[in-house]
């Protein structure tokens, strides 16, 4: 009686081993690194290399780097303490980037859990703190949709002009209003001809001709479909552009995601230039397509500082010189989308861009114009321009549809499309929601909530052994696995806590000694009623599981509520919450339970169960 | 050691129109005071700007009110909390565009304040649309769990508990929001997860209590009616009840004192509502099934039923 099967035990054994390997990288604390990557994603990057240039000069200033960490477009060098973590920074800053205004790389300060190789093999990590436990800012950016659809159909209507011009249709005019583009003319004939044309030519327009008065007025609006493309271009768009911004901002493990339809979060751990960020934000960047001055001798010419006329001389991005000449043929506004893909020929990576009706025509006629020449993709941000890539023309591109390849690598054609669709922002953003953290109330925070989890535990503890004796020593043993393993699932799910979550766990061991106050109350009632001891502790495991799973329902359904309509703080209590009830009822039943069976179960005469 | 192990049934019932009563005033001030004061809704619901700052010495609220009030800032609320040292400024919203830069506003204007260096610790800052989500979100979860709440109760007992139990503990959650409206406490999006984690908590008593109910019922056969029944159950219980709300107390209790100005109106509710949960799940839950006429047949026909479909 009273006793678990073997695979039972092992199986309670095993996962409290799981528990205490995935909740051990938490104790470890964390040491100040300094972490470079490059400035344009992409680039090339030789982390060994960087590591081996740097450490002399490091070793030289008497800050010895305690080891290098080598990741796919990465270095992290890790250091002593803060002091030789923020003294080194500023070292390599100066190295790598002697003009500020054209940073070769970002220098960022970071924090590496100093979890032990071996532990970090198993893929353990230390929970992940959020922005009110570490500090830093946290901003919630609205995209106005409705700016991007204004824009969008403004530049319909004028593609609707010059189309009308191209196909010589008469109309008196073309103009948008609110959300539909409203067309006049003098007769059915011409109205239709319009029609005809125009579903060719923009399929994403619905069409609606109406005879009004002495005109006929066709009206066009966006289709649903081709409106939820735009919508999602947009925000799509954004983010990527947020994302190369921040990278220029040097934050070391930055959060950009999409929330809903319409709105971006961006956190940033660590910062607290406020200003400096938003002003980051907000920035606009400009594409510009220009053609490529290829006459001979000429690119000599300029370097030797004799630049000819009506040209400029810049350059790739793997460093080489390029004269550009200075006509613009299309801007990024013409540029609806960049998709990395393959050449449907060759098989070779390539670029896959989409121009607008306008930009369409434009580039037609200068390819058809230049073929052989090279036409240069220009990224114009804080007033420098770079060359992202200028390939040849081989071929007249009609139908808006271009694409760059030849000589690039799979991850190149991505980087390009990602830099070309990042020239600037789709849509406009306002910032609806922030947050900023100082770093010191980010450690007041975590130390407030590690005591009161902590003193809560030693109350309830001191409290159950004194009552319940040994019964209770099993059920504060019990609570502390319950606590290791909600740990341990938070660190290996990598789930955000927060102060709210920290608080989610201090209520939750206060709720969960509940499940083992009720078998223990239980088994002194079986005792009191003069069932032998063996028969009173089965019977009061029993009877209270049925109780025990109603209320964590109950409680759980609270929970779940809380993790599908909350957001913020809410959600971080929710998750934490969630969590801990799922792992009371383990540790709550089985583990006491097992340490239960370990004492008295098997044995033949228990004149006595030590519950108090 | 015990400390609760009364010798007969306690007789709750007989004085349950008493205990009614009680909680029927507290419950109707609860609802004045919601109606006549309001609640003092954060920033989150209301949309503004929040600046949580240090100063290096001690400073008078009006020093820095004056500065604000100056800038144009009429309507910023400057209090202190914790210690002379640390201040909140609550600013309104401004209308679009200008209140993305509040904080950097008040930071500015804070150094022209004489005497006193300022660390900024906190800003939030939030767009009115936000948080008319944030409201809406809120009410929803709150139906989502009265909801699921009586579907769950309904299935597992019977449908008269499930009222019974939502009753009892929505009844906790608006003496929360009373007290949060009487004190004019910040009603904040925490303190909306603490109210709802109470509402599944304090079901959990009901729970509790009701599993002996029905145990009791079938296990006496009839020997028993519902007042005495009830009585039994809660008595049983009652040890149970005290050393676990006394345990999640200490819990909450710590919380309120180690948590800090962030923790401290999450804490206050949790407190609140524990407090009240003990007494509504033995008061007023209990109370209205003995009032809405549940017998033993209503509990355990569906036994019988089980075992008719066996044979």
């Amino acid at each position: 009686m009273n006793r678990y099967p073997l695979w039972k035990n092992l199986l309670i054994a095993f996962v409290l081993l799981l528990g205490a390997i995935y909740a051990a990288p938490n104790l470890f604390g964390e040491i100040p690194a300094v972490q470079i990557t490059p400035a344009r994603p992409g680039a090339p990057f030789d982390a060994r290399s960087l590591a081996a240039r740097l450490e002399p000069k490091l070793t030289a200033a008497g800050l010895t780097p305690q080891g290098f960490l080598f990741e796919a477009g990465a270095l992290r060098v890790r250091f002593a303490d803060t002091e030789t973590q923020i003294r080194a920074k500023d070292l390599i800053e100066a190295e790598l980037n002697p003009d500020p205004e054209k940073p070769e790389a970002i220098v960022a300060l970071n924090l590496l859990p100093g979890t032990p190789e071996w532990l970090a093999r198993l893929g353990a990590k230390p929970m992940y703190l959020g922005l009110d436990l570490r500090g830093g800012v946290h901003f919630l950016l609205e995209v106005d949709m409705d700016g991007a659809l204004t824009k969008r159909l403004d530049a319909i209507a004028a593609d609707l002009r010059s189309l009308m011009r191209a196909e010589k249709i008469r109309h008196q005019g073309i103009v948008r209003n609110g959300r539909l583009i409203e067309a006049r003319f003098a007769d059915e004939a011409a109205a239709e001809a319009a029609r005809r044309v125009i579903a060719k030519n923009v399929p994403d327009l619905a069409l609606d001709v109406t005879a009004q008065g002495e005109t006929v007025k066709l009206v066009a609006r966006l289709t649903p479909a081709a409106e939820k493309t735009l919508r999602e271009f947009a925000l799509k768009q954004n983010i990527t552009t947020l994302h190369n911004r921040i990278n220029e901002l040097g934050v070391a493990e930055p959060v950009i995601q999409q929330q809903g339809t319409d709105r971006i979060v961006v956190q940033l751990p660590g910062v607290q230039d406020v200003a400096k960020a938003k002003d980051i934000l907000g920035r606009t960047a400009t594409l510009e397509v220009r053609l490529v001055d290829d006459t001979p001798g000429a690119l000599e010419e300029a370097i030797a500082g004799r630049v000819p006329p009506g040209t400029e001389l810049l350059y790739e991005r793997n460093g080489r010189p390029i004269l550009v000449k200075k006509d613009v043929v299309l801007t990024g506004e013409r540029l609806t989308d960049a998709q990395p893909g393959f050449d449907g020929q060759t098989g070779e990576p390539a670029v896959h861009l989409t121009l607008d009706s306008a930009g369409a025509r434009i580039f037609r006629d200068v390819t058809r114009d230049n073929v052989g020449k090279r036409m240069a993709i220009l990224l114009i941000e804080r007033g420098q321009a770079e060359v992202i890539t200028a390939p040849v023309i081989r071929t007249e591109i009609t139908g808006g549809r271009v694409q760059i390849s030849g000589a690039m690598t799979v991850e190149e054609a991505r980087d390009i499309a990602l830099l070309l669709r990042a020239g600037s922002l789709a849509a406009p953003m306002r910032i609806v929601e922030e947050r900023t953290v100082g770093p010191s109330l980010g450690k007041e925070n975590i130390e407030r909530g590690v005591h009161a989890t902590l003193w809560g535990f030693a109350i309830i503890a001191v409290f159950m052994i004194v009552y319940y004796q040994l019964i209770g020593l099993y059920s504060v043993v019990a609570l502390a696995a319950n606590l290791m393993l909600l740990v341990a699932l938070l660190s290996l799910l990598q789930a955000t806590l927060t102060l709210p979550g920290i608080a989610a766990m201090a209520l939750t061991l206060g709720m969960a000694i509940d499940a083992n106050v009720l078998i223990n109350e239980r088994i002194r009632e079986e005792l009191r009623l003069g069932v032998s001891p063996q028969m009173a502790i089965a019977a009061g495991y029993e009877r209270a599981f049925a109780t025990i799973l109603d209320s964590n329902v109950t409680t759980l359904i609270a929970g779940v509520a809380l993790l599908v309509f909350g957001s913020g703080p809410v959600r971080g209590f929710a998750v934490v919450h969630c969590l801990g009830i799922l792992t009371s009822m383990f540790s709550a039943i089985l583990v006491s339970r097992m340490l239960v069976n370990f004492t008295y179960g098997g044995k033949k005469r228990v004149a006595h169960v030590s519950i108090g | 050691m015990e400390l609760f192990h009364p010798r007969q049934d306690i007789p709750f019932m007989r004085h349950a129109l008493w205990f009614n009563a009680v909680s029927l005033l507290t419950f109707v001030a609860a609802v004045l005071f919601l109606a006549l004061r309001g609640l003092n809704l954060s920033i989150e619901f209301t949309g503004g700007t929040l600046v949580e700052v240090r100063a290096s010495e001690a400073v008078a609220l009006e020093a820095v009110r004056d500065v604000l009030a100056q800038a144009g800032l009429r309507e910023a609320q400057v209090q202190n909390f914790g210690s002379a040292r640390d201040l909140l400024i609550r600013l309104p919203h401004l209308g679009d565009g200008e209140s993305a830069q509040a904080g950097e506003r008040v930071k500015a204007l804070l150094s022209q304040v004489p005497g006193a260096n300022f660390e900024v610790r906190r800003v939030e800052f939030v767009g009115p649309q936000v948080g008319k989500e944030l409201a809406t979100n809120g009410l929803m979860a709150l139906a989502f769990v009265v909801f699921g709440i009586v579907a769950y109760l309904a299935m597992r007992f019977e449908w008269r508990f499930a009222v019974s139990a939502i009753i009892a503990n929505l009844h906790d959650v608006v003496i929360i929001l009373g007290a949060f409206a009487a004190f004019q406490w910040e009603f904040s999006l925490s303190v909306l997860a603490a109210v709802l984690a109470v509402l599944g908590y304090s079901v959990n008593e009901t729970v509790v209590i009701f599993d002996r109910v029905r145990e009791v019922f079938k296990q006496r056969r009839g020997k028993m009616d519902t007042p005495a029944v009830l009585d039994h159950a809660i008595t049983a219980t009652m040890s149970r009840t005290i050393i676990t709300h006394a345990s999640t107390l200490a819990m909450v209790v710590t919380i309120l004192l180690f948590g800090g100005e962030t923790l401290h109106y999450f804490a206050l509710a949790l407190t609140i509502g524990i407090v009240f949960g003990i007494y509504s799940s033995i008061f007023v839950s209990a109370a209205l099934v003995m009032w809405f006429g549940v017998t033993r047949e209503d509990l355990v026909k569906p036994a019988k039923k089980k075992e008719e479909a066996v044979v």
